[in-house]
């Protein structure tokens, strides 16, 4: 009797916290209505005109332009969010909610675009070509954490894992080519990631100390490299792997507006999109997916199938320390074509944000990495708008985000129950 | 206020001695000593010379070998507490200006050693109370950047005001950079590992932006004014050296931790809810409000540290990535089982390590970065002591108890 009122208490407490997280995303969705109107639509004189370019620049397919009359287009926005906002407030999109909140992102964004380059142009296939090589590292990164922690491992040494990578990979790029260069770079991710694994898994190693310990030592050993023979003249020629040359899919890459932003890239991004499509396959399709999902949400009651906790939870790390390593070598082989110390500049953290905000899901997790390339992308292009906001401030964005969804204010993003905890036979 | 620090002394080398008498002590000279070792032979295998000494013959190589590691690590030990007969010398002489240049490499590290120190505590601090504060980087940084524009804002104060307010400011900067994670945690549960990291890189760009916008100094792009003369710290020694009252103030930090976690009933609440939150909760500790402030106390204290070095050392910011300070500070914590008084032990040898690493890469040619490879080394031993018992066929301990006693067991990152 008294566990059934619990229960109805519990039900009930969560139908009205379900309720408030409706009311505050749809006083977002206003609050976004009142800014487009009073901030962008107010500000823009009538008649002025915005163009955007839709031709990255070098692209040889040309794909038309869009010349609209900026005013317009900014008060259908605001209208439109006003909408969505009301809708969203009184009777809520149940599940579409999030789906609803990137649309209003995303008219939020072209609406400031529109404002930013009104009586101008803007390349905005140029931004999102931009765009898709920040998100590299930042999505495979967290493909990587996806895969531990599914399995109940968290790695937080996939910044050091990275960085390792990158090294691997111009040194042995420029020894024996590119192609080398990668494959070793994913092995060094690997070799490494078995430390993690035997540390954290074998050990029981907190996984949060075992991580810093992999951090301390690949930033150092890096360093030490770089410091000690890379930087020597007659060792220079071990950095210089030059990078992988983009090349278009055939007829996909043909396509206006899409073909030269998503189809004409170096072999990362293609490579990007299978795994984000192999891992989805893998993860939630597969019985092994449904074995490692098991492992990280309740070990105990895999073990007592018959599921090998200790092997999954290794293959499990092993395989995210592979693709770290080849999200590092993405810094030498893919965007630089040498080696420097701070190329990774926090990207294995921001995949673990990119994670969390994409809920433990590699589809989410390229949605989040586009977001955060995007915001890379528009911090460079503010002086060139002219838009009185720093650059700096826009680079904050991805974080503040991540604090937001993580605090679960916005949308509710949970990770397998058992991540963080190594697992013990023969505890109960 | 008096008492306490004094009575915390007293106890200091009873503690420690209680720290050296457990067995866990041999562990950790042993992973220590098999740490040097292993940094000793990565040394020796990116050196050319050892290469060459091995292709006349193999008992040549080991010679070499051994002569460069004594070498490696004897300048290590000159650079960070100087030349013994110097100082001996120095001393009988008399002269000053002698004197002053035999104690200035022991007397650099210990500038060195100063952030470690408090950065240490907060993280220590931190995790005594279960929460594992990532974050002391962007805290560091927050309070070494408002410190500094404490620093150079307020014009004509005496530098009895000066300094306390500077610092004041700095330690709030860090304090609010800790609460927001600490507060999210036990309001909402998001886990304090992201929460920090993503704060440290907020702060990282905040601080960017400030240092290239408003702050930034009309004469010199990418760099902040200098802070006002009456902002400095006080310093013992004449120019060259530059040790400064900030390394009293850490040990201060350091015996007050300490004596609030183990002499306080707050401490011990502290203690309880990081060993086990669910049973602190049934004895009636208010366990959310505990994470909060150990959260705000250990940005509050990283924060400080910023402060001390802009105070101290720096008098300006200038445009840089990380300084380390933080992820060394979470070794510096392990390392001595986040007990606040062993800290200053630990912090002193990642301190004097890291200023005697100079003098080793004149002599040597090895860089610095050497030290955070030993550092990552040592930390993987004592982090798996099974590992050094396998190695050095140690029997294992009545209990098993893990060594390192932080755990985020059963919370979701």
């Amino acid at each position: 009797m008294e566990n059934s009122t619990k229960i109805n208490k519990k039900i009930f407490r969560r139908a009205e916290k379900e309720q408030r997280r409706q009311r505050i995303m749809g006083i977002i969705f206003l609050a976004i209505a009142a800014f487009i109107w009073f901030v962008l639509a107010r500000t823009t004189v009538p008649g002025s005109e915005t163009l955007f370019v839709m031709t990255p620049g070098g692209s040889s397919v040309i794909s038309p332009n869009f010349k609209f009359n900026t005013l317009l287009v900014i008060n259908i926005f605001a209208v439109l969010s006003l909408g969505c906002g009301i809708y969203q407030y009184f009777k809520g999109f149940g599940k579409y909610t999030n789906l609803v909140l990137v649309l209003v992102g995303i008219m939020l964004t072209i609406s400031f675009l529109a404002w930013g380059a009104r009586n101008a142009s803007i390349n905005v296939g140029g931004m999102l070509r931009i765009m898709l090589m920040r998100s590299i590292p930042i999505v495979l990164g967290a493909l990587s954490g996806i895969l531990s922690e599914r399995a109940g491992v968290v790695n937080i040494a996939i910044e050091g894992m990275m960085i390792t990578g990158a090294l691997v990979g111009a040194v042995v790029g420029s020894l024996y080519g590119l192609w080398a260069g990668a494959i070793a770079a994913t092995l060094a991710g690997g070799l490494i990631s078995i430390i993690h694994g035997i540390l954290s898994i074998k050990y029981k190693v907190d996984q949060i100390i075992s991580g810093t310990i992999i951090n301390i030592f690949t930033i150092g050993f890096t360093s030490y490299i770089v410091t000690k023979i890379l930087q020597e003249r007659e060792w220079q020629y071990l950095n210089e792997s030059g990078i992988f040359m983009p090349t278009g899919i055939p007829l996909l890459s043909k396509i206006p507006y899409i073909g030269p932003i998503f189809f004409n890239h170096n072999p990362y991004v293609y490579a990007m999109y299978i795994l984000v499509f192999v891992l989805t396959i893998a993860l939630f399709f597969t019985k092994w997916g449904l074995h490692l999902r098991a492992v990280g949400e309740h070990p105990k009651a895999a073990d007592t199938l018959g599921i090998n906790v200790f092997r999954i939870r290794y293959v499990a790390v092993v395989l995210g320390g592979l693709l770290a390593g080849f999200a590092g070598s993405y810094f030498s082989l893919g965007s630089a074509g040498y080696f420097n110390q701070d190329m990774t500049a926090g990207r294995g953290f921001i995949g673990l944000a990119a994670m969390i905000f994409g809920n433990w899901t590699p589809v989410g997790a390229l949605g989040a990495g586009f977001l955060f390339g995007f915001a890379e992308a528009l911090a460079q292009n503010l002086k060139l708008l002219g838009i009185p906001i720093p650059s700096d401030i826009m680079l904050m964005v991805p974080y503040i985000l991540t604090i937001v969804v993580l605090a679960g204010v916005v949308g509710r993003s949970r990770g397998p129950a058992a991540a963080g905890t190594p697992y013990d036979k023969e505890s109960l | 206020m008096e008492e306490k620090v004094d009575s915390g002394k007293k106890n200091f080398f009873k503690i420690f001695y209680e720290e050296i008498s457990k067995s866990s002590f041999t562990i950790i000279i042993l992973a220590i000593f098999t740490g040097l070792i292993l940094g000793g032979i990565i040394a020796c295998a990116t050196t050319k010379e050892i290469y060459d000494a091995f292709g006349e013959s193999f008992s040549t190589g080991i010679i070499e070998s051994l002569k460069f590691i004594w070498k490696t690590y004897s300048s290590l030990f000159r650079g960070s507490f100087g030349n013994p007969k110097e100082m001996v010398d120095s001393l009988f002489s008399g002269d000053s200006a002698l004197i002053r240049k035999a104690f200035k490499p022991f007397l650099e590290s210990l500038v060195v050693t100063t952030p470690y120190l408090i950065t240490g505590v907060a993280i220590a601090l931190g995790f005594q109370a279960g929460v594992l504060n990532m974050g002391g980087e962007g805290q560091l940084f927050m309070g070494s950047i408002m410190a500094g524009w404490a620093g150079w804002t307020f014009k004509g104060l005496p530098p009895i005001i000066h300094v306390p307010l500077a610092l004041l400011i700095g330690v709030l900067a860090g304090a609010l950079w800790g609460f927001i994670p600490g507060w999210l945690k036990a309001k909402t549960g998001s886990h304090e590992v992201i929460t920090t990291i993503m704060m440290n890189y907020i702060s990282f760009s905040l601080s960017q932006y400030l240092i290239t916008g408003p702050f930034q100094d009309p004469n010199e792009s990418f760099k902040t004014r200098f802070i006002e003369e009456s902002a400095h710290l006080f310093r013992f020694f004449e120019d060259p050296l530059r040790l400064h009252i900030g390394f009293i103030i850490a040990i201060a930090v350091a015996v007050i931790a300490w004596y609030v976690l183990y002499k306080t009933t707050w401490g011990f609440e502290f203690r309880n809810v990081g060993l086990n939150p669910d049973a602190s909760k049934y004895a009636g500790i208010n366990a959310s409000l505990v994470t909060i402030l150990a959260m705000t106390f250990s940005g509050a204290i990283a924060g400080l540290s910023g402060a001390v070095e802009m105070l101290g050392v720096n008098f300006r910011a200038v445009q840089s990535l990380t300084t380390g300070y933080g992820w060394d500070a979470i070794a510096i914590a392990l390392l001595a089982k986040n007990h606040p008084l062993v800290v200053i032990i630990t912090a002193m040898l990642f301190g004097f390590m890291r200023q005697g690493s100079r003098i080793m890469q004149i002599n040597t040619g090895i860089p610095i970065d050497i030290i955070s490879i030993l550092q990552a080394f040592i930390l993987f031993f004592i982090a798996a002591p099974a590992i050094i018992r396998t190695i050095y066929r140690l029997k294992n301990p009545k209990e098993t108890e893990p060594e390192v006693e932080i755990s985020v067991s059963g919370e979701k990152l």
